[in-house]
């Protein structure tokens, strides 16, 4: 593993640490701008798998043999990093899971289906992705209970005064997103949390789009729970975290039964097991746990701060750049913003500029990115969306430049 | 512009995609089917005047990239004054040109529709240049409004 040079950001050696940006697309160097819809990986994570499948594979926490204490261990160890990483107070705080999703579905369907009833409300904002829409929305309809979601400006951030106002005695749950993956919004979440827990609500944060770019301090942040996939983290896919804070993980029901979770199973009655484990029915994803751990090495040892201070750059770039361009507008403009640009083009559909592009080897998303209601509240169908990570370069940001340029020759 | 980017965005395609054909409600229309694409979020309406099983007038509107824009647009052009047998046989024709199990210059009777010839090398747009034509099949054999490429 490589960490760049003490000054300045080092992006050839970083590019290097990545072996798919090699590839060619269509006989042209790959420009991959969809880093908010997974991330490349590093070497040392693709390494990481190899080397867990060739030496240390076996079932954690069962065997006596070796190879499942060397698995229990490497797993255990990526749970450490992961509490490391999220400046947890504990690792009983560190629920593995298979992503984001599935890391809101279990808070929804446990601590949610205990604690909301008929006539609770549910806050959300207009930012969310359909992961932190929809389980609400089945939660809320199977409790008879209300969603209710904060209203966002022009600009795609959300009314700070609409919210609080949505704030209230029935407000049993706030669902948000730190980082919108269709606008790259960054939501006040420290400020938004405390207003909530001002109402006594419990705190849900979608940081799917965040953990990549910026610190997840979860004691800094306060927040109740906090989801994250690996595989937006430069980590393998089919693996993810659930934080939540202990008294709550504590106090709620499991989710799926099964192996793992219990102490012990006869007919009459099963003892669940302690945190995490309780919320880890079955044989989790060992390789992937041990491959986020590593990718979370990884990200550390570039250094967060770095990654936000160099994403930074690369917005303002890409900003100043796209901007130029006759007929493009970009969808979304907070103040606050992480390396995400949405844009349409006059005349011009979204799937057609990426057709295009992808044909000069720019890989970018085009389509409403599973967030519906923000592409409503813009009256858009669809967006095309370039997202950046700490191994993009402002040449690539030039080359997308051009693409869009070469997109509105055929449509001339 | 690359060749086969040539292919795919020939100059009939965004010509109709530009000044879409027969873009209009129909009044008169005795068949209307609502299309949409899940994955993309293309819609369109197609309506259709059909008497003595000829269709005697097409139109449609929606909303949607270029391909499938301008696939609904040639395919009113295409279909106005047909027989249903033959428009259902044009229905089959375009589905294999564009899926690409029949090569353009073997299906001579496509006229202006063999422009969707260079689709079949995109496969994710296959969708896009099918779904005027799975919203008009739906129209024609009168199965419920809604049609989906799904």
């Amino acid at each position: 593993m490589s960490a760049p040079a003490a000054a300045g950001f080092d992006v050839g050696r970083i590019r290097r640490d990545f072996p798919i940006l090699s590839e060619r697309a269509y006989g042209r160097p790959l420009v991959y701008l969809d880093n908010a819809a997974t991330a490349q990986k590093p070497r040392a994570v693709i390494d990481a798998l190899v080397r867990f499948y060739t030496t240390e594979n076996a079932n954690v926490h069962r065997g006596v043999h070796l190879l499942s204490e060397r698995a229990t261990a490497a797993y255990e160890n990526a749970r450490a990093t992961v509490q490391r990483f999220l400046n947890a107070a504990s690792v009983r705080e560190i629920v593995f899971t298979r992503g984001t999703t599935e890391s809101i579905n279990l808070v929804a369907q446990t601590w949610g289906r205990a604690n909301v009833g008929a006539g609770d409300e549910i806050l959300i904002s207009a930012l969310e992705h359909h992961s932190n829409i929809v389980p609400w929305q089945m939660l809320a309809e199977e409790k008879r209970a209300h969603l209710r979601v904060a209203p966002i400006d022009d600009r795609g951030e959300v009314i700070l005064e609409e919210y609080e106002k949505l704030l209230g005695p029935r407000t049993r749950m706030v669902a948000l997103a730190h980082v919108s993956n269709a606008l790259g919004t960054v939501n006040p979440v420290g400020r938004m949390i405390e207003m909530a827990h001002r109402h006594g609500a419990v705190t849900v944060i979608d940081g799917a789009q965040a953990a990549p770019h910026m610190k997840s301090d979860m004691r800094a942040l306060d927040c109740d729970f906090f989801a994250f996939s690996g595989h937006k983290l430069f980590g393998p896919t089919g693996i993810g975290v659930l934080y939540g804070k202990e008294r709550l993980l504590e106090a709620m029901p499991p989710w799926q039964g099964g192996g793992d979770m219990i102490r012990s199973v006869t007919f009459e009655k099963t003892l669940y097991n302690d945190l995490p484990y309780k919320f880890e029915a079955g044989t989790p994803h060992i390789a992937g746990a041990v491959g986020l751990g590593v990718a979370i090495d990884y990200v550390s040892g570039v250094g967060l701060d770095e990654i936000a201070a160099y994403e930074r750059e690369l917005l303002a770039y890409a900003t100043e750049r796209l901007s130029r361009i006759a007929g493009l507008r970009i969808v979304g403009t907070a103040r606050q913003k992480a390396a995400v640009v949405s844009f349409t083009l006059e005349g011009v559909h979204p799937h057609d500029i990426a057709t295009i592009l992808d044909r000069r080897g720019i890989a970018i998303r085009a389509g409403h990115h599973c967030a519906q209601p923000v592409m409503e509240r813009y009256g858009l169908a669809a967006t095309g969306r370039a997202s950046f990570a700490f191994y993009n370069t402002k040449e690539e940001i030039d080359a997308l430049a051009e693409g869009i340029e070469a997109v509105k020759e055929v449509f001339r | 512009m690359s060749s086969d980017l040539n292919e795919l965005y020939q100059q009939v395609i965004v010509d109709h995609a530009k000044r879409p054909r027969n873009f209009r409600v129909l009044a008169q229309a005795n068949r209307t089917v609502d299309g949409y694409n899940p994955l993309c979020g293309d819609k369109v309406t197609i309506y259709v005047r059909v008497e003595d099983a000829v269709v005697r007038d097409i139109s449609f509107q929606g909303s949607g990239c270029a391909i499938s824009t301008a696939s609904a647009s040639l395919l009113t052009e295409a279909l106005k004054g047909k027989t249903l047998e033959d428009a259902e046989a044009l229905f089959e024709s375009f589905h294999q040109l564009v899926t690409g199990l029949e090569p353009s210059h073997e299906a001579p009777g496509l006229g202006k529709l063999a422009a969707f010839s260079g689709v079949c090398d995109y496969p994710t747009r296959v969708k896009c240049a099918t779904l005027a034509w799975h919203t008009l099949h739906a129209a024609l054999k009168g199965e419920g409004e809604k049609a989906s490429t799904e």
